[in-house]
């Protein structure tokens, strides 16, 4: 085993790398959650963002474009979980749960003949001095433009859901749907958008693995991420600043353990492979403690009578 | 404008009609898919619901519908008692991959050994290693309140990778040449899952399924525990005054949806698949989600369904042969049913009427 081939300023860099995906995603099923809708198909849309922002930024050769196509893709699939909860009123955890499956279906399909080609480059910044400082320099200022994009949405989430009208209004409706309907919020409209804003967001997500993080297509290659984004929330206690947090420890557990793999540590690769979700649930056994965060009408269905 | 009203109570004639609304509807969706991907859609649907019953090799594919039908019950059967008590077990998947690990290390413990008793010893091994794993979100829920639905299935990418490790380790077959993969239990007579008579593909999984059905049935209408489970997840409320334990229930659930999950896989390893290897699952544990819910969480109706889902299974793999369907397409297939399902439900529990937006005055 070879411990000091372990670059600390490459680890970190590639840290940040590896917690965009989950980060983004987390931030999306977040708004959708304090809107209170659970979203049990973050899965099932990053998969389809990914195969879409690949096969788009493929035939396209533009990231952006891709990038964009995959967001659109993520939020259409997250409409059909929108028709189903709110429209047509069925169970949460089920329609999220037929979205997973149904995403990984259709990534499956459409991305038959992508398989094993490579993508355009999404490019690295390069800002003249900044990218050059020693270790700041690989680490903070030298990456793609999503990453920073993904710390920007955090941001901003914890901005509007602080301190404008839009986001009183929408954890209004997560907490109580029925006060907020009596004050005349349109519950149903609130939560269609914040679902759809969920799923451009596990588009994006999706899209950044097939995109940046591999890059390449294969059937199923989120595994898992989605769930992981999930447990994210769970674990930021639906606070988007912990959220980033969360992901940065999630993206360090992955990075590390594929680094102590090609490190050739004395434990199997299938035993390091496990541990970003063995610590995922040693996670939620810690947070789990603390329910009083959850947005009180959280996964409960609104039909307003009369 | 269309206006939703709530029943008094869900209609029960929709409730046994919705999911064939489902599967109609999803034809037709299916059908549309089929021909967007340049195959004739009627002929595309006929291959996969009518050619493996009745078609010119239907012999040989009826079999093959209690061999993929089995599995598929089985785990059905345990996910509908959670499912209905608001306890969300999806990690099947992990809870079958352990209990086939567990199921042919047993077995193989014994290689050569020819005795009666290294079969039954396989089938404990395989429910005790499903329950294991399914003891696991079973614990923490109770004891620290932490979420089953992601913990179950953070454990079937733990499962995935303790399966590889397993083909690739301790359970390799020495005569292997370096391939992955255990010893093949069909070179193995005392652990050999065969037919149980021959040239049906009943072996003692299906067998196990039909048990489980029976039992479940007679479980939820005619005991206690049953009734503790209905009344929970139809008034939780009322489930608690009437002095109904959660805490025993979520382990009760649990443990049986991951033990009959564990002799799915057990039965699957020691029959139909043979080893234990690298691609050893094919996805049943999340299939069976689909059949639950399409059974309407009923016994009889999760045997119904699952046999239709192994048609599905079937018939895609003979499009795929015949018609150059993708195997993805039928994936996709199977998704959409779930969909559809959900939809329509909204009939069983709502009417719709048709309104004139009234002004208030």
């Amino acid at each position: 085993m070879n411990l000091s081939a372990i670059d600390p300023a490459l680890l970190l860099a590639s840290l940040m790398v590896a917690a965009t995906p989950i980060l983004i995603a987390a931030i999306g099923e977040l708004v959708a959650e304090r809107a209170g809708v659970l979203n049990l198909g973050v899965e099932g849309m990053m998969i389809t963002g990914a195969i879409v922002g690949f096969a788009v930024t493929v035939e396209t050769g533009s990231p952006a474009i891709g990038f964009l196509a995959a967001a659109a893709g993520g939020a259409l699939l997250s409409f059909l979980f929108a028709l189903l909860t709110q429209f047509a009123l069925a169970n949460q955890v089920a329609s999220g749960l037929a979205l997973t499956l149904f995403g990984l279906g259709l990534s499956a399909l459409m991305g038959q003949n992508y398989v094993g080609i490579k993508p355009p480059r999404t490019e690295s910044l390069n800002i003249p001095l900044l990218s050059d400082l020693p270790f700041f320099g690989t680490v903070v200022f030298s990456h793609d433009l999503m990453v920073y994009f993904g710390i920007a949405l955090v941001a901003a989430t914890w901005t509007v859901l602080k301190y404008s009208r839009i986001g009183l209004v929408l954890r209004a409706v997560g907490e109580n749907h029925d006060a907020a309907h009596a004050l005349g919020y349109k519950v149903v409209r609130i939560r269609i958008a914040a679902i759809m804003f969920g799923g451009a967001c596990a588009g994006l997500g999706g899209a950044y693995i097939s995109l940046v993080r591999v890059p390449q297509w294969t059937e199923g290659m989120t595994a898992g991420a989605g769930w992981i984004a999930l447990a994210l929330v769970v674990f930021a206690s639906w606070k988007p600043w912990r959220v980033l947090l969360g992901a940065w420890i999630f993206g360090g557990v992955s990075v590390l353990q594929l680094n102590l793999q090609a490190a050739g540590l004395a434990i199997p690769a299938e035993y390091l492979s496990m541990s970003p979700y063995l610590i995922t649930i040693l996670v939620l056994v810690i947070m789990s403690a603390d329910r009083s965060r959850a947005p009180a009408s959280l996964g409960r269905i609104f039909h307003a009578s009369g | 404008m269309l206006k939703l009203e709530k029943r008094p109570q869900p209609s029960r004639t929709l409730a046994y009609l919705t999911p064939v609304f489902a599967v109609v509807i999803t034809m037709i969706a299916g059908g549309l898919l089929f021909a967007a991907l340049g195959k004739n859609p009627v002929e595309a649907i006929r291959t996969i619901f009518w050619d493996p019953l009745f078609g010119e090799f239907a012999f040989y594919y009826r079999p093959q519908l209690l061999v993929k039908g089995g599995p598929l019950i089985l785990i059905a059967i345990g996910l509908s008692l959670g499912f209905r008590a608001g306890i969300w077990n999806i990690g099947a998947e992990g809870q079958y991959i352990m209990g086939a690990i567990f199921g042919a290390a047993m077995g193989l413990a014994f290689y050569p050994t020819e005795a009666w008793y290294i079969f039954p010893l396989m089938i404990i091994a395989g429910a005790f290693g499903g329950w294991l794993w399914a003891m696991v979100p079973a614990l923490l829920k109770v004891k620290f309140g932490t979420n089953e639905i992601l913990v179950s299935l953070m454990l079937v990418y733990v499962a995935e990778q303790l399966l590889a490790s397993m083909s690739l380790g301790l359970l390799k077959n020495p005569e292997g040449h370096g391939f992955p993969g255990s010893r093949n239990l069909k070179d193995y007579p005392a652990a050999f899952n065969d037919e149980l008579i021959t040239g049906t593909g009943m072996h003692g999984g299906v067998l196990t399924a039909f048990l489980a059905v029976i039992f479940a049935y007679i479980l939820l209408n005619r005991h206690m525990l049953g009734f503790s489970i209905r009344l929970t997840g139809e008034a939780p409320r009322a489930a608690r005054f009437a002095g109904v334990k959660p805490n025993r229930l979520i382990v009760f659930c649990l443990g049986m949806s991951g033990l009959l999950a564990g002799l799915a896989g057990m039965f699957e390893v020691s029959g139909p698949s043979g080893q234990v290897s690298i691609d050893f699952n094919t996805g049943y544990g999340f299939t069976a989600i689909i059949v639950a819910f399409l059974g309407r969480l009923h016994p009889i109706g999760i045997l119904l369904a699952g046999l239709l889902m192994a048609l599905t299974y079937i018939g895609g793999e003979i499009a795929q042969g015949n018609l150059g369907l993708p195997a993805a397409a039928i994936q996709l297939f199977q998704g959409m049913l779930l969909f559809f399902l959900l939809a329509v439900d909204l009939l069983t529990n709502y009417k719709i009427r048709i309104s004139k937006r009234k002004v208030a005055k």
